[in-house]
């Protein structure tokens, strides 16, 4: 950060920071509509009929490492390291792509097994909840993706880290509601037709 | 009063702090992938009526892993703690009255 602020401190990052505190509500809303509706899902298939634990705890497991290749992406450019800021950088948007990939399988498992979005109230709220936070993923990769590119155009330098400092907020974000949604929907026990 | 004195020395105080080495970082991933898998271990292990408490106090540990280590609040100003904080607290207060006035705690 190069300029001076009234709080002493960088107001991209501060802005950053207020988004994900409002982010938080956002999230509050769908995981607590899930929670409403979890138990009814009528004719349709249920929670615990459908959903694969062993699969969704490999691509938490996935994103988890995710924020691990962020941070030291994060740590190579700020201490100059431009070509392991690239391959962390690099490693970070494949693995979200790979959690992506695992989202999209099974999205389409559970459409084939019957639970399409308007099926009952239960697969609304699920396909919102997950779809949003899917949603964020990609568009964390596509964020990801730009610093890449910014950094083979050289625009990426030790002087301007803060950038990656921020969309690395971001991602860690996405990374922290997903470990609530993995617990919350996921793990906890759900209702069985 | 010089302003941009003052402001220099609040942003040494709160931003330049040492941020942990990429070892450090790889332990604290360890970490993180321990409990994820005591957490999955939950779904194959059956332990009654302490499981949800379990599964709780897993999750928020593993949240402040990765707010405090990972996204740095535990180096970097306590404003920007506030602000997410805030957020949390927030977003629990009005959901937890929402789930009430819904009865989800006394109906499922």
């Amino acid at each position: 950060m190069s300029e001076e602020t009234t709080t002493g401190l960088s107001h991209n990052k501060l802005a950053m920071w207020v988004f994900l505190g409002s982010e938080c509500l956002l999230f509050g809303a769908l995981i607590s509509t899930y929670l409403l509706y979890r138990n009814k899902f009528y004719d349709g298939p249920a929670p615990g009929d459908i959903f694969d634990i062993p699969f969704t705890s490999v691509s938490s497991f996935v994103l988890l490492m995710s924020s691990l290749t962020m941070v030291l992406a994060l740590a190579a450019i700020q201490r100059g390291d431009i070509r392991n800021n690239r391959l962390w950088l690099l490693t970070t948007a494949l693995l979200g792509a790979v959690f992506i990939g695992g989202q999209v399988y099974e999205f389409t498992t559970f459409i084939r097994e019957g639970l399409g979005y308007t099926t009952s109230p239960f697969s609304s709220a699920f396909f919102t909840l997950t779809g949003f936070h899917g949603v964020h993923v990609s568009l964390g990769i596509v964020m990801l993706m730009s610093l890449l590119i910014s950094s083979y155009r050289g625009k990426l330098t030790q002087k301007n880290s803060e950038t990656v400092e921020i969309i690395g907020l971001y991602w860690h974000f996405v990374d922290v509601v997903w470990i609530i949604i993995f617990t919350v929907i996921y793990l906890v026990p759900n209702p069985t037709s | 009063m010089d302003t941009s004195e003052t402001t220099t020395d609040v942003k040494e105080e709160d931003e330049h702090h040492e941020h942990p080495s990429d070892g450090k970082y790889m332990q604290i991933a360890l970490v993180l992938a321990i409990i994820t898998a005591a957490e999955v271990a939950t779904y194959f292990v059956h332990i009654g009526d302490a499981l949800i408490p379990t599964l709780m106090v897993m999750m928020v540990v593993k949240f402040w892993i990765v707010a405090a280590w990972f996204m740095h609040l535990r180096f970097d100003s306590k404003m920007f703690t506030r602000f997410f904080v805030a957020g949390i607290v927030l977003a629990i207060s009005v959901y937890f009255i929402f789930l009430t006035v819904f009865e989800f705690w006394t109906e499922g």
